[in-house]
């Protein structure tokens, strides 16, 4: 019941952030992206402050064994760069400028601009399920090397 | 590089962000989990098996989308320019969902929670992203004058 309180609180708190950030405006972050036009830095300003906050909990998190509510921190181990981390981030970045969404501001657009926001939802959970079945392609091709996913 | 600063909201921008970054931080020292929103829906969707529970994923998605709803109603309408046809939406959504996974991060779980732990992976996957952003718009802006 603390877990789901914690996080739940931490759901509205980041849903709020991306509605005072400017974020949930495609617009905007396209015009981020568009630094040969109209360029818009406030996306920089948004990664700024996250960012430092965020600094401040890791050195935190690096001096505690555990979190508060439970066992253990699950975090992600993988170190080494792959094809997959810059073929799929190369791809991301595609989708990020032709709609101007990325998947927060796409989810917390649900309650505020409906109909846009379901259409880029329901393709966005169309191509997780394709690379998942690419995935599971890969795998039964060559059970050996089964990888395992990572954060 | 013709730079036009009028339309920018930095002071917003910057606290938003530090309200991205608390929630990200409560996520970390609350349930000791990553805060990245492609890695959470996906487990929500029952797309993976990560290591967070279902509930919570899909109590935080829920809350997320309220929390959003609630700051509109109190201090909206938020501003929000879309897509005017949908095929940007639809071809978007299906490389972000894709890309995302592939690379296991988004701008939440890479951007935020990785570059701030110094994630030589995540910093790089951020570096990429946002280059391959850049492109695409200035190509899309010449062939099609972009929306």
């Amino acid at each position: 019941m603390l877990q789901l309180t914690i996080t739940l609180v931490a759901g509205a708190c980041f849903g709020a952030g991306l509605g005072l950030s400017g974020m949930m405006n495609p617009a905007r972050v396209r015009g981020f992206l568009d630094i040969f036009g109209h360029w818009d830095p406030t996306l920089a300003f948004v990664m700024l402050g996250a960012i430092s906050v965020m600094t401040l909990a890791w050195h935190i998190q690096r001096k505690r064994s555990k979190p508060l509510a439970t066992n253990q921190f699950a975090l992600p181990k993988t170190k080494q760069l792959d094809p997959a981390l810059i073929g799929g981030a190369t791809l991301f970045g595609v989708g990020w400028a032709l709609a101007g969404l990325c998947p927060g501001p796409a989810l917390a657009s649900l309650g505020t601009q409906t109909k846009p926001a379901a259409i880029f939802v329901l393709a966005m959970l169309t191509g997780m399920a394709l690379e998942e079945l690419t995935k599971a392609i890969r795998r039964s091709d060559n059970p050996t090397n089964s990888s395992s996913t990572h954060q | 590089m013709i730079a036009s600063f009028s339309n920018a909201q930095p002071l917003a921008g910057f606290m938003g962000g530090l309200l991205i970054g608390l929630s990200a931080a409560i996520m970390l020292l609350g349930i000791g989990q990553i805060a990245g929103i492609s890695g959470i829906l996906a487990r929500s969707a029952l797309l993976t098996q990560s290591r967070m529970p279902w509930t919570l994923a899909t109590g935080f998605i829920c809350a997320l989308v309220v929390g959003a709803a609630l700051f509109d109603q109190q201090f909206g309408p938020i501003e929000a320019n879309f897509p005017p046809e949908s095929a940007w939406l639809i071809t978007g959504g299906l490389c972000v969902g894709f890309g995302t996974r592939l690379s296991n991060g988004c701008t939440s779980g890479h951007g935020v929670c990785g570059i701030s732990r110094l994630s030589f992976r995540s910093i790089v996957a951020t570096i990429t992203f946002m280059l391959s952003g850049i492109i695409t718009i200035a190509t899309v802006n010449i062939f099609t004058g972009g929306w």
